[in-house]
């Protein structure tokens, strides 16, 4: 069974003039075909307003899909009765690290996703001291959420995510408003959840660097999912990307230029090592 | 400006009064208030002194941090004290300047008033310097539940009180960045009468109102998100109990404003108008 699975999912959202009279229909994601597998680490690409972020509201039954269907663990998200447990399965980390965090100490707002699942008090301490050990954020336990920097917010939101042992994790451009340490020290974490912790992790970005470790990128634009594949098959077609305003990894970059120079480098590199490597072939 | 007022204001220790649950200092704290009322005399005003400091001594926080607190309602203090000096009537003529008389029975408000007011700041802010909001909320939550029967939204309201405790950081920092930018673009925020000064603000609330509004929105989207429905079936993490101090506390307490009364209503003793 998918992780996540969409089928022809619309979402279309009215326009209103200045008096309020809808004047026409807005369709922010246009027949998006996704599959997620358990398991997998799937990103999802594309610039501002390209439909990925109302994408990403649809897993978390924020937004229900004005035609078409999606599933999160096997389950409807237009079905009222389960959509506590589409929530509980599908743990979202929004953009902002502010606006998330409810709690004014750190345990405090990484237990309250587990109150809200009327999980028993003892185990509600064993989940915030796991999820807080799991995002390195344990020392931090009894601080006030206001002195953190901007990645160890992101961070204790990870682990508010976690505390409710969801089976997939939505990070909706997670470090979008953070310095590169941060975003740095954000996709450690979860790089490092994935690893030990085996979620299935979907992650929303318009960052290209952070997407090659992925299994699978969707790439979105005006709604529509316009690539798919490997990164390396998406990164290998360096025109299209920039048809869709996305920028490829510098390394990636300059491997296409120096091909287009004429040197025999292959298509889709992803890593400096791997760019290093090429060139040490030559000869 | 804002961070003289400490009313309010947490202040961390490690004390017995730290401990307490919450409901024992807001419940305790209201009794202390209504024993401020029901001083009569010179020995039942000593006794609350004797209680109020002895407190103060438990809970740890330095005497000096809680005088602070009581810079903000000086003025109110100087008005009612003066007031109630000079307009109450009542007993031997102590002076009298220009048209004004000095009663004994004014003279004796006016310093009953004054300890009343005191005191009342310095009970009211210690329990808020010993409780972290947080914990102040759950107590209020736990208080109030019986007024879920008549359809108060007590979760509700308690809910929003933390919420509201959680971003007033957050606020007053955007205000300072709004107010930075207003004035980098050359906003005068500081010249001019009241109503100038008034209107200057307007450039300052609008961003801020637009952002909190949006703040309010991602924030009840987060809520969701993590399966928030509201107070039914959700489990505590930090649930409120009872300990043997607790109820030591509610003893003392109850004790002493007992004692007041019956000081007040039984024991007559006059030391000159007092």
């Amino acid at each position: 069974m998918e992780m996540i699975q969409t089928k022809d999912l619309i979402f279309e959202y009215a326009k209103h003039d200045e008096e309020g009279n809808i004047i026409g229909k807005n369709r922010a994601i246009d027949k998006a075909n996704i599959d997620v597998e358990p398991g997998s680490f799937i990103a999802i690409l594309g610039h501002n307003g390209s439909g990925k972020s109302t994408l990403a509201k649809h897993m978390n039954a924020i937004l229900v899909p004005s035609e078409g269907t999606m599933w999160v663990n096997g389950k409807d998200t237009k079905d009222p009765d389960e959509l506590w447990n589409v929530r509980q399965s599908a743990g979202m980390v929004f953009q902002n690290p502010d606006n998330q965090i409810i709690g004014t100490v750190v345990e405090e707002d990484v237990g309250f996703g587990p109150e809200n699942l009327g999980v028993p008090t003892d185990d509600i301490w064993k989940r915030v001291e796991d999820s807080l050990k799991a995002v390195g954020m344990i020392e931090y336990r009894s601080h006030s959420p206001n002195k953190l920097s901007g990645g160890q917010k992101q961070r204790v939101a990870i682990a508010g995510v976690i505390a409710m042992h969801p089976k997939c994790i939505v990070l909706d451009e997670p470090t979008a408003m953070l310095d590169p340490n941060g975003r740095k020290e954000v996709l450690r974490t979860v790089e490092e959840l994935r690893k030990k912790e085996k979620v299935t992790v979907l992650l929303i970005t318009h960052y290209m660097e952070e997407v090659i470790d992925a299994d699978k990128v969707y790439v979105m634009d005006s709604g529509q999912v316009v690539m798919e594949g490997t990164p390396r098959e998406i990164f290998s077609d360096v025109e299209t990307l920039k048809k869709y305003r996305l920028d490829v990894p510098q390394v990636t970059m300059l491997a296409d230029e120096l091909r287009r120079r004429g040197l025999p480098i292959a298509k889709g590199i992803l890593r400096t090592e791997e760019l290093v490597e090429a060139l040490c072939q030559l000869n | 400006m804002i961070r003289d007022i400490t009313i309010g204001q947490y202040y961390p220790a490690k004390s017995i009064l730290h401990r307490l649950d919450p409901r024992v200092k807001i419940v305790c704290t209201l009794l202390f208030l209504i024993s401020l009322f029901l001083n009569k005399n010179v020995i039942s005003y000593a006794l609350a002194t004797v209680f109020l400091f002895c407190v103060i001594k438990l809970s740890k926080v330095p005497f000096k941090f809680i005088m602070k607190g009581l810079k903000p309602i000086i003025m109110i203090l100087m008005i009612t004290v003066v007031l109630n000096l000079f307009l109450t009537s009542g007993g031997d003529v102590l002076f009298q300047v220009w048209k004004l008389k000095v009663t004994e029975e004014g003279l004796r408000t006016a310093v009953y008033m004054a300890i009343r007011l005191i005191y009342l700041i310095m009970g009211s802010s210690l329990m808020t310097f010993t409780t972290t909001p947080n914990a102040l909320t759950d107590g209020i939550e736990k208080l109030l539940h019986p007024l879920n029967k008549i359809k108060v939204p007590v979760h509700e309201i308690a809910m929003m009180m933390s919420i509201a405790l959680r971003f007033i950081p957050i606020l007053l920092e955007e205000t300072d960045k709004i107010m930075k930018a207003q004035i980098a673009r050359g906003a005068d925020l500081e010249s001019g009468n009241i109503l100038q000064k008034a209107k200057s603000m307007i450039p300052i609330l609008v961003p801020l109102f637009v952002s909190a509004f949006r703040r309010a929105n991602d924030l009840a989207m987060a809520m969701e998100s993590r399966c928030y429905r509201g107070g039914d079936g959700r489990t505590k993490m930090k649930p409120l109990v009872y300990g043997s101090s607790d109820r030591i506390a509610y003893a003392v307490t109850w004790g002493y404003l007992i004692a007041v009364f019956l000081i007040g209503r039984f024991v007559a003793v006059k030391l000159w108008i007092f």
